[in-house]
């Protein structure tokens, strides 16, 4: 063992050399704030969460033995006559990914220190996201309603049709409207001056979470919707 | 885009005042870890009597009437899941985790510890739950700790009413409140290091309590999903886990669903759980060898790797325990070569644990003994594992003895080595007090020859072809009587080993008031949680400072300098640096 000298990191360097020199420092591994590492690992741990629910998903439905109903046409919409496959699918990932822009828009003025326009941007984001609950519990209630569908079992074929729908957009639901939550208490906080002289890392660290959102949703809908 | 930490800043935490903030809604880790330890050793206790009702009715059958066959299987499997989960889990990582971390990386608490109180406190929610399954009507769930659909949830099973719906509601608290202190003990290890801790300086305790946290964050998720699709199961009616099936002469409701799915997510959690629960064992292991041999540990940087390349491996074995469930050959192939790749760097670091002793200073201290007797168990457990590993060799062996025996002494008995090993050995951090050496020692030849006594046996069971998780034998023709010889013997080892447990409650307990007041650092260890200015460590760990670090942790016996160990914080000598050249003259 030889005894090496203190070495300061050095977070300038580009590329490799400045991954190792992080990783061989003392102190701290990475150039952030504990709480946005934290939202990080946290989210690498959901990640898996909904990986194994989407491989669950994709296991039962190979191993079915009914005939799995065809997603476009029990997620379709009549509208002024017109038949439209997937159509308020369609209208609610739009709107989730709008919401995404607005928070990066968020974030962006939170670190000019313009509080006023953060504000109106996480609001007008958790509204957003607000608008997609909405729309999921008109889905639901759609298909609970009007095409009798159920957790253990449907009029159009294999039960865990209904099963992995429920369970994934449920548990999906309530990450939205977690964040909804999330971002309505920190969008009262900065439009408070609470994080005035503390920094608005906050900001970013409720942005990562509502990305993350967004990002399985995009995932969710391939899988679901469009297999 | 600096943030300022509050390391730095002693004023930023709040001073407890009262007692109950000081003890109770603690936020502070050593506290938090205390409270974490009690309540798993107390849940621990519980296995443990499960454990003996168990080996009652093995070795005595026919005996004991309140042992039913429905009595049994839910002692089996409450006796399984408390160990594994909330006893092994929750010391290793909720216990140590949150006392050495800190400590050991030179920081003041855990990054948020608010959270970290809230783990406790959910953990404890989690352990009242599953508590609360043996008084609930059917009691627990006696569907085994591997908790297999169909029969978890079906008629049939003990506990399938309540029982299993307490055991999956239990287990998904536990998560949450794993979740809350794992993201806490990460954090802290790659942020909040002091000057000079590098990720190479660090105790290898830090690289395995870190690594199993990083397999826990990522491993847990599948027993979450699991846990939540067999809750939907048993109490929404829908069929993940659940094939069309007749039970009780009656066509049930399910179809369709696929209970080996089941098994692959569980497994997926089930085999890293294993490493979970053996890194922190590895980590602590190596500082203790190191310490009371008086020499530094043996290719340090190659035990890093190895803990690392464990940690990876892990995530590719799991379907190693499926294999009678039926799978492609070429399945069976790929997991039997991964389980085989996964012992070499496991034995690398047998290796380096039996260098680290070579020509040492052995000091035969109590944690000292523990730690040897954790290289033999281990040893023992890790061969046959290499057994069951192999697919044509796993499938006689499957579901007997040999099984029970190999995890047992594995992951098991080797771990509870660890602990026992770190327990006595941060005693005096602790509390400030020695305890009692004569007890300690007699506890410690009462668990090592009781395990073989318990478990050397068990192979032999195992090869007989005796069948685990059975009630009672009866008479079968293929075991010959004195297999039942074999089990009373191995009851009365269990029984005896079970309450010499008793010596070690006592000694901690007793110590407490009346054990010798020990010096500051009684073991001479080089590693950060020794160097504090109070002994046990007060609230904030450093006094105005933050200690600053020249070294690695494994400074003992450095040629040229008169102390035979070398604390991290000690600045680098003119004399040491000399010292090599003289010593190699000499």
């Amino acid at each position: 063992m030889t005894i090496e000298t203190d070495k300061s990191s050095d977070y300038t360097q580009p590329g490799m050399g400045g991954m190792v020199a992080d990783w061989a420092a003392d102190k701290q591994t990475f150039d952030m704030p504990w709480g946005k590492l934290m939202m990080w690992i946290f989210l690498l741990s959901d990640t898996f969460i909904f990986s194994v629910f989407l491989t669950g998903y994709m296991n039962v439905r190979l191993s079915a033995t009914d005939p799995w109903p065809n997603p476009s046409e029990v997620f379709a919409l009549e509208v002024f006559g017109v038949h439209l496959p997937l159509l308020l699918i369609a209208i609610m990932t739009f709107v989730l990914i709008t919401s995404s822009g607005t928070m990066a828009m968020a974030v962006n003025y939170a670190y000019r220190g313009d509080r006023k326009k953060t504000v109106v941007l996480m609001s007008l984001t958790a509204l957003l996201g607000a608008a997609f609950v909405g729309m999921q519990a008109f889905e639901w209630t759609k298909l609970i309603v009007e095409e009798g569908v159920r957790p253990w079992g449907n009029p159009m074929g294999a039960a865990q049709f209904g099963s992995t729908f429920f369970m994934i957009t449920g548990f999906h639901g309530m990450h939205v409207t977690a964040g909804v939550i999330y971002l309505t208490v920190i969008a009262r906080r900065v439009a408070r001056g609470h994080y005035e002289g503390k920094g608005y890392d906050i900001v970013e660290i409720t942005g990562l979470y509502w990305h993350f959102v967004d990002l399985v949703w995009v995932f969710i809908f391939a899988f679901f919707y469009l297999w | 885009m600096q943030h300022v930490a509050i390391a730095d800043r002693p004023d930023e935490l709040h001073d407890p005042q009262t007692f109950i903030t000081k003890y109770i809604w603690s936020q502070d880790h050593k506290v938090i870890a205390i409270q974490y330890g009690g309540t798993a050793i107390f849940v621990g206790l519980v296995a443990l009597v499960l454990s003996g009702l168990m080996r009652l009715q093995l070795g005595f059958p026919d005996t004991f009437d309140f042992i039913d066959p429905n009595a049994y299987l839910q002692f089996v499997t409450m006796h399984g899941m408390i160990m594994v989960i909330y006893l092994l889990t929750a010391l290793l990582l909720g216990g140590f985790g949150n006392y050495l971390i800190p400590l050991m990386c030179g920081a003041r608490d855990m990054v948020f510890p608010f959270m970290n109180m809230l783990s406790y406190w959910v953990y404890l929610l989690s352990v009242i739950v599953l508590l609360a399954s043996f008084f609930v009507p059917g009691g627990p769930t006696g569907a085994g700790w591997t908790l297999y659909p169909p029969q978890a949830i079906l008629q049939g099973t003990p506990g399938y009413d309540w029982g299993i719906i307490l055991m999956l509601v239990s287990l998904a608290i536990f998560i949450v409140a794993f979740t809350m202190g794992g993201l806490n003990y990460v954090t802290t290890v790659l942020q909040a290091r002091t000057r000079g801790m590098t990720l190479m300086r660090m105790p290898l305790t830090i690289w395995g309590i870190f690594t199993a946290t990083v397999l826990g964050l990522l491993a847990f998720p599948a027993l979450l999903v699991s846990a939540i699709m067999m809750m939907l199961d048993k109490l929404a009616g829908t069929s993940f886990f659940m094939p069309a099936l007749v039970s009780l002469g009656e066509n049930l409701e399910y179809t369709g669903g696929s209970p080996v799915l089941f098994q692959h997510l569980f497994w997926f959690f089930g085999h890293p759980e294993v490493y979970i629960v053996a890194l922190p064992a590895f980590g602590m292991v190596s500082d203790v060898l190191a310490t009371h041999a008086r020499k530094n540990i043996f290719g340090y940087r190659m035990m890093v790797w190895a803990i690392v390349a464990i940690g990876g491996l892990s995530f590719i074995v799991w379907a190693h325990h499926m294999y009678v469930s039926g799978m492609h050959p070429a399945f069976g192939f790929f997991f039997a070569t991964t389980t085989l790749i996964i012992a070499v760097p496991t034995a690398i670091k047998v290796y380096n644990w039996i260098l680290t002793l070579w020509q040492g200073n052995i000091h035969l201290t109590v944690p000292m003994l523990f730690a040897i007797g954790f290289i033999f168990t281990f040893t023992h457990g890790g061969l046959t594992g290499l057994f069951l590993g192999n697919v044509t060799i796993d499938l006689p062996l499957s579901d007997t003895y040999f099984v029970v025996a190999h995890f047992h002494m594995v992951m098991g008995v080797s771990p509870i080595m660890v602990l026992f090993a770190a327990i006595y050995h941060w005693y005096p951090l602790m509390t400030g007090r020695m305890f009692n050496v004569a007890l300690g020692k007699a506890h410690f030849w009462f668990t090592f020859l009781g395990t073989y006594a318990i478990y050397l046996p068990m192979h032999y069971l195992g090869f007989l072809g005796v069948p685990r998780r059975y009630f009672a034998m009866g008479s079968t023709d293929f075991i010959p009587e004195s297999a039942q010889s074999l089990n009373a013997s191995i009851t009365v080892s269990a029984l005896i080993v079970g309450a010499s447990q008793l010596i070690f409650l006592y000694n901690v307990i007793w110590s407490l008031r009346n054990g010798e007041k020990c010096e500051r650092n009684p073991w001479g260890a080089t590693s950060l949680e020794w160097q504090t200015e109070h002994v046990p460590p007060h609230h904030g760990n450093w006094g105005a400072e933050l200690p600053t670090v020249h070294r690695w942790a494994y400074d003992f016996s450095v040629p040229g300098v008169e102390q035979d160990f070398i604390p991290q914080n000690h600045p680098v000598t003119a004399e040491e640096q000399t010292g090599g050249e003289e010593g190699e003259k000499a």
